[in-house]
């Protein structure tokens, strides 16, 4: 079958400083892989390339058998219907309370819905993050696990098929962390998404990943599944699993 | 040390060496040689200045300033560009003219009631001078309507509006809303910009035509404290000193004010750079750069409408 995402030989610098350098991987339909790597390597600028946030200087980007590249404004905002983006930084916006962060997505002008179908997906998003009692409430009253799900809500809303977390996990408590993780299979069962995770919090990655992608010196260094990763005798991989 | 005979030479000796980071020898060698060949003070002098140009950076600066020029008409070029074509961000237009005019409208009140009351105590006494007090109204008006108030009330918006858009959307931009927007299929430059850049121009002389009218009410209590007239008379005499050509320069230019604070604002804060520090130096530089555009363009108009004899 035909994978869904495909990156082949990406290049990404920022002026002197290469970030990407000959990355390759794919993402199959139903699977979750997860990019592992340490902090500053790159793996939040991928993401950001693949959703076209930013520009690869070289390679192929294919998404659901579409060329990134290719794409014009319009087909690109229709590509990015079909693939949400959860950021690290959740980006909820705080000037709104979380109901209008939630129809914000839905602004789009060739989606036509009512007022009822709008009220309905709100709900609905909310119930599956477990959050439906804080439709009026602003994002700053919200706790840092409680945002994180927002996000993740607003993420959903338009039903995607694709799903590129930015870690998921960081900067929360080791049970919310869990909980987080165990949404996103969730997710994932329900809704049979695919999906990118950015992650290096190994109970997530566990959770989580079907298939790891390790990412290092821009290259995809070594990828399989969490216990071929597990028992790799070379170092590099190893000072993940410890 | 060196010794040098001529006067020029010695001030140029003398200012570098109280400024220790441009007291290069070769500089100071330099400009002794220019002065023992004997050749003419002017040179001398513009060798100085040349060194106090070029070791104050003064080219780094006109070069990032023209650069920022550059940059900025390219803002305003997306501008327009973006502004005209369809789905129109109404709602949010709204609200933005809302918040605006909302946030402002207590401090511009204010300052323009003082500033009316303040100028015409202080303007009396001249006037009294010459004997003309009765005129007292006629040149408060003038004074007033034509640039006292369109400039304050702009300046006062610059630090009110300019800083705020410039410290909301810097913010938005360094949380990666600004990006959040972009993926969730708004154009986030048509919702945030544009709509404040309109919002702010339309609003700014709204707020001016307020202003001018609290800061009249305040010259007339002005007026009153030491004389008594009634406000007919008041704004009678106001007003039939006011010439159609007064109003029409002052009041175009508020919408000129309007968009440079709009437009600087929302420049600052769209491309602030990372990190909180980058938010307070987007809001800061919002604020200096459109009170200077300010009085530039307030130059330009008068200028402008003095040629075109609207005066
Ligand atoms: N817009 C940008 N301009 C310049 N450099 C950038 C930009 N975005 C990212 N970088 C650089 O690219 C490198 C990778 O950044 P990135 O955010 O992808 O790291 P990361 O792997 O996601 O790390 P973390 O785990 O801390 O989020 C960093 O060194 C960063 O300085
Ligand atoms: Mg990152």
């Amino acid at each position: 079958m035909e994978p869904v995402i495909t990156i082949e030989h990406l290049y990404k610098r920022f002026g002197e400083h290469v970030v990407l350098q000959d990355f390759s991987m794919t993402v199959d339909k139903d699977e979750n892989v997860v990019v592992l790597g340490r902090s500053g390597v790159g793996k939040s600028v991928l993401i950001k390339c693949i959703i076209g946030l930013l520009r690869a200087d070289k390679g192929k980007i294919v998404v659901l058998g579409e060329d990134i590249e290719s794409l014009d404004h319009d087909q690109m905002d229709k590509m990015r219907a079909r693939v949400a983006f959860l950021f690290q930084s959740n980006a909820l916006y705080d000037s709104m309370t979380v109901r209008k962060n939630l129809e914000f997505p839905l602004r789009r002008h060739w989606i036509d819905r009512t007022r009822e179908e709008i009220d309905a997906l709100v709900k609905e998003a909310l119930s599956n993050v477990g959050l439906a009692d804080t439709i009026d409430m602003m994002p700053e009253e919200l706790s840092g696990g409680m945002k994180k799900r927002i996000a993740l809500a607003r993420t959903l809303i338009l039903r995607p098929e694709i799903i590129l977390y930015d870690e998921p996990t960081t900067g929360l408590d080791p049970v919310t962390g869990k909980e987080i993780s165990n949404l996103i299979m969730e997710i994932q069962k329900k809704y049979h998404t695919s999906s990118i995770i950015i992650s290096h919090d190994m109970h997530c990655v566990r959770r989580t990943a079907g298939r790891i992608v390790l990412l290092m010196d821009g290259r995809n260094y070594c990828s399989g599944t969490y216990e071929e990763l597990n028992k790799s005798d070379d170092p590099a991989v190893k000072q993940f699993f410890e | 040390m060196l010794q040098i005979k001529n006067i020029y030479g010695r001030i140029a000796m003398t200012t570098l060496k109280g400024w220790p980071e441009y007291s290069h020898p070769d500089n100071l060698t330099m400009i002794r040689d220019s002065v023992d060949t004997g050749q003419p003070k002017g040179v001398c002098f513009g060798l100085l200045l040349l060194h106090i140009i070029r070791y104050m950076a003064i080219p780094v600066k006109m070069r990032q300033f023209f650069e920022m020029t550059g940059e900025l008409s390219k803002f305003t070029g997306r501008l327009f560009v973006e502004g005209v074509k369809p789905r129109w961000e109404f709602a949010e237009l709204l609200r933005q003219c809302y918040m605006i005019g909302n946030k402002s409208l207590g401090l511009i009140g204010l300052t323009g009631f003082i500033m009316g009351l303040v100028l015409t105590m202080q303007l009396r006494p001249s006037l009294v001078e010459y004997g003309v007090e009765s005129q007292l109204p006629a040149m408060v008006g003038i004074a007033i309507v034509r640039e006292i108030g369109p400039v304050i009330t702009a300046l006062i918006f610059a630090g009110k509006i300019g800083s705020s858009i410039g410290a909301e959307l810097g913010s938005m931009k360094v949380t990666e809303q600004i990006d959040a927007m972009e993926v969730s299929g708004t154009n986030p430059f048509k919702y945030l910009v544009v709509s404040r850049v309109v919002a702010s121009t339309l609003m700014l002389p709204v707020l001016v035509v307020l202003s001018d009218g609290i800061s009249l009410i305040g010259a007339y209590i002005g007026v009153n404290i030491r004389s008594v007239t009634s406000f007919h008379l008041f704004f009678r005499q106001v007003l039939d000193n006011l010439a159609f050509g007064d109003v029409l320069p002052a009041f175009i230019k508020t919408f000129l004010f309007g968009f440079a604070v709009g437009i600087i604002g929302c420049y600052k804060g769209y491309y602030s750079s990372k990190g909180t520090e980058g938010v307070g130096r987007a809001a800061n530089s919002a604020v200096v750069i459109s009170s200077i555009m300010i009085f530039i363009i307030d130059l330009i108009v008068v200028q402008v409408t003095d040629i075109m004899g609207v005066n």
